[in-house]
């Protein structure tokens, strides 16, 4: 097991190097700082001078890769890529445009981020399963064909109505809850419950529906059939084979989200006004604050292939024929 | 000539995959054993019903396509000079639409405007009141005659559009003989029980097809004949129709949904099969460039990638000569962009399934008759990886189409002077502070996005329900 995640873990480095190069050919090859520059400055007004003044409070006034300038490591030391790039392999996200540290705005916006996405994620996972269930309870009877139906209708609704919907029925009409803000402790409650319900609602109908194509998958099989012919009741058969044997692809979708839950949702926080990393992410991409969106980029693929060995290891947890090696 | 046809990069990719599509009809059409499954999709009476909905949907993205320059009244003797304005095929049929613009807003088929206005009369008195529209209305003398104007001109272009719908029945059933005769060729097990082993259009799919038609007919002639003289869903800030804008967005959503995953198709079909097949160090690499670029949270790539391609579009403004060739490409290159963190999947789906046919006896049986790897993949592994190519492509649009409305609202969508579903919410979801509320843009924005996602995502279902074979198993026992 300890092998096992070792090598896992070795096999990550290689590929968030890949991530690494691929956002540093995107930020600084595609277009050059001299390019960033003369968009941020406007194109009517920009002179010499200004491109390299706002490279050098940037920090981009470097040679890319090589810098034939400098002695000894500083040849490789002293350039973009690694003053840039490579610096973020020890979380070191470097400054904002603002002239903030990115790394502690990280830390402080993972709170509230939290605070909306592990609770949706929770309550959605239960919700979804329970009513996955039911329709395989009921399968193949109006009350699965509507809830298939209703599934699909609920799919096919923007999410964006979700949050305008929502915001404009509780907040606006009915004056439950407010519009939007945030506060740390349990005073914030009233303000993350319903990002919570539209974040919950707003995915019903794929989740739901990929749940209950699982159940159907599994209730096919034949040890379905003999716990039938031992004269199990169904809700025995699906709540403790079915379920149990289900759990390697729910799993499988579920688990490498979870570390992604950090990153909290762009949309909900920017329509709440809740300061967690997705707002940052969008009023970065507004702003065209390079360096927020590469730190950003770089921290989603980390948490991406943590959830990836969790998932890895999650498996061993449910199911004991799985033996990582 | 007093116009000039013009061809933007995306119309390009439309035709391309018009040609596409053309051609595949024409290969399925010749062989029985592909149009099996396509048999069975047409006796879904809901897939029959979506597939209507959608095909006029892509006859106004079509409609829209064909674009052109009008020219310019000549001048003595010289040259022939063309307006800088990009129109289509579409705008020219709705003229009076893009043309009867407002001074702001104003609700569905109001005769005033929104917002009440001073105005003096002739005794030089201020007073304030909803001035009346320009355009919405403008014959009718006395404003209260509206409800009775607007029901009856509804009753009459709904009579005349049923009239229409009805002649275009009568025209396909007497053509249809010859439609049905070649879908009658084959005996299935469907159609053998009903028609002495024949297939057939079931007959209450062929009655949802007629009703659905019909309604639609009727809907198409009580709008087409209110539009002209109201704004039938009411117009936006600047006083724009806002059925013109939406049924201009659809072009833009259906761009989306299929150019992306056509652009990418390539890449994800060459990498997959060869990855999958060949195996060894170029599995490897390939396995390792897809988990690089799957391993980036979607939606960050894609802003990190527009933001960069924003700054290139800004720094070089000599490559567009007008600014719809420039949002033209702006759109072009979003198709690419989502495509690149799409095709991923597709190229896993497509890894996994030759990994499993190369094991198959026929093309074990292949190597050893010494047939090349080239000849192999062409014949016998590309055509049976089709199925997935199909299932993904259907099940793609409708997601394509919503995560362009996000993109917009984030800011990495389309251009902003672009017509989108995406651009329209992001305007109209500013007034929602507005009392009472502008809510029609947002209505129908939402609206025609449902009908379309709907549309898509119960023809999507019917498809891969048809094609894919592990799914009919699992259905059949369940």
């Amino acid at each position: 097991m300890i092998a096992y995640l070792i090598r896992r873990i070795l096999y990550a480095i290689p590929i968030l190097i890949g991530v690494n190069l691929l956002t540093f050919a995107l930020f600084f090859v595609v277009n050059t700082p001299d390019d960033m520059a003369r968009m941020q400055l406007g194109i009517k007004r920009v002179t010499p001078d200004a491109i390299e003044k706002w490279k050098q409070q940037r920090g981009y006034d470097k040679p890319l890769l090589v810098n034939s300038a400098a002695r000894g490591a500083g040849k490789i030391t002293d350039t973009i890529f690694w003053q840039k790039s490579a610096s973020m392999f020890v979380l070191d996200f470097g400054y904002s445009d603002d002239g903030r540290s990115i790394g502690r705005e990280i830390t402080q916006r993972m709170a509230p981020s939290l605070a909306i996405a592990l609770p949706t994620f929770l309550i959605g996972l239960v919700v979804y399963v329970s009513f996955a269930l039911l329709m395989t309870l009921f399968r193949a009877t109006a009350l699965d064909i509507a809830g298939v139906a209703l599934c699909v209708l609920l799919m096919s609704v923007s999410g964006l109505f979700y949050i305008i919907g929502g915001q404009f029925v509780v907040s606006k009409l009915w004056h439950l809850v407010p519009i939007s803000g945030y506060d740390g402790g349990m005073g914030g409650f009233k303000f993350v419950v319903l990002p919570i319900v539209i974040g919950v609602v707003g995915s019903v109908g794929s989740s739901s529906r990929w749940y209950r194509t699982i159940f159907l998958e599994e209730i096919g099989k034949d040890y379905v059939r003999t716990a039938r012919a031992k004269g199990l009741s169904e809700l025995r058969v699906l709540f403790s084979h079915v379920l149990k044997n289900a759990m390697i692809p729910i799993l499988t979708g579920v688990v490498v989200v979870i570390p992604l839950l950090f990153m909290g949702s762009l949309l909900t926080e920017s329509f709440f006004g809740i300061p967690g990393l997705g707002s940052y992410t969008i009023d970065a991409i507004n702003a065209q604050d390079f360096s927020v969106v590469r730190a950003m980029v770089f921290l989603g693929s980390l948490l991406y292939i943590v959830g990836l060995i969790l998932t890895d290891i999650s498996y061993t947890v449910v199911d004991p024929r799985v033996r990582l090696q | 000539m007093n116009f000039m046809p013009v061809i933007l990069w995306s119309d390009a990719l439309v035709f391309l995959l018009l040609a596409a599509g053309v051609f595949g009809a024409w290969y399925v059409r010749r062989r029985e054993y592909l149009l099996l499954p396509w048999r069975r999709v047409g006796q879904s009476a809901t897939a029959m019903v979506s597939l209507l909905v959608l095909s006029l949907f892509f006859v106004v993205g079509l409609l829209d396509t064909l674009h052109y320059r009008a020219a310019l009244p000549e001048k003595n003797g010289g040259e022939k000079m063309y307006s800088p304005e990009v129109l289509s095929v579409f705008d020219k049929l709705v003229t009076p639409l893009r043309t009867q613009t407002e001074k702001t807003y104003s609700a569905p088929l109001a005769v005033t405007l929104y917002a009440k206005e001073s105005t003096s009369d002739a005794q030089g008195r201020v007073l304030r009141d909803y001035p009346r529209l320009r355009y919405g209305g403008a014959h009718l003398v006395d404003a209260t005659q509206r409800d009775e104007n607007v029901l009856w001109r509804a009753i009459k272009g709904a009579i005349g559009g049923l009239v229409v719908g009805m002649l275009l029945l009568v025209a396909i059933s007497s053509f249809r003989r010859r439609l049905v005769g070649w879908a009658r060729s084959v005996p299935t097990r469907a159609g053998s029980k009903a028609n002495g082993g024949h297939v057939t259009c079931q007959p209450y799919t062929l009655r949802a097809l007629l009703i659905t038609t019909l309604i639609i007919a009727a809907l198409i002639g009580a709008i087409a004949n209110l539009a002209p003289a109201y704004h039938v869903l009411g117009t936006d800030k600047v006083g724009q129709d806002v059925l013109y804008l939406s049924l201009k967005s659809i072009r833009t959503g259906l761009i989306i949904g299929t150019v992306t995953t056509l652009v990418t198709l390539p890449l994800a079909l060459l990498l997959g099969i060869a990855a999958g097949y060949l195996r060894g160090w170029v599995d490897d690499v390939i396995q390792y460039i897809y988990t690089v670029l799957s391993s980036i949270p979607s939606v960050l790539l894609i802003a990190a990638a527009v933001l960069m391609m924003q700054v290139t579009i800004e720094t070089h403004p000599q490559w567009f000569d007008t600014s719809a060739s420039r949002a033209d490409l702006r759109l072009v290159f979003l198709c690419l962009i989502l495509g690149m963190t799409s095709w991923t999947g597709l190229c896993r789906l497509l890894r996994g399934e030759t990994l499993k046919l190369r094991e198959q006896e026929y093309i074990q049986a292949a190597q050893a008759f010494g047939v090349s790897s080239l000849r192999i993949l062409t014949r016998h592994i590309v055509p049976n990886v089709m199925h997935i190519i199909l299932i993904s492509l259907v099940m793609d649009f409708s997601a394509l189409v919503l995560a362009e409305a996000v993109l917009s609202y984030v800011g990495v969508g389309v251009d902003p002077s672009m017509i989108s579903f995406g651009t329209m919410i992001n305007a109209a979801r500013l007034e929602m502070g507005r009392e009472p509320m502008v809510w029609w843009a947002l209505a129908a924005a939402f609206g025609f996005m449902l009908v379309l996602v709907l549309a898509a995502n119960l023809f999507a279902d019917a498809v891969r329900d048809a094609f894919d074979p592990r799914l009919n198993r699992t259905e059949g026992t369940a």
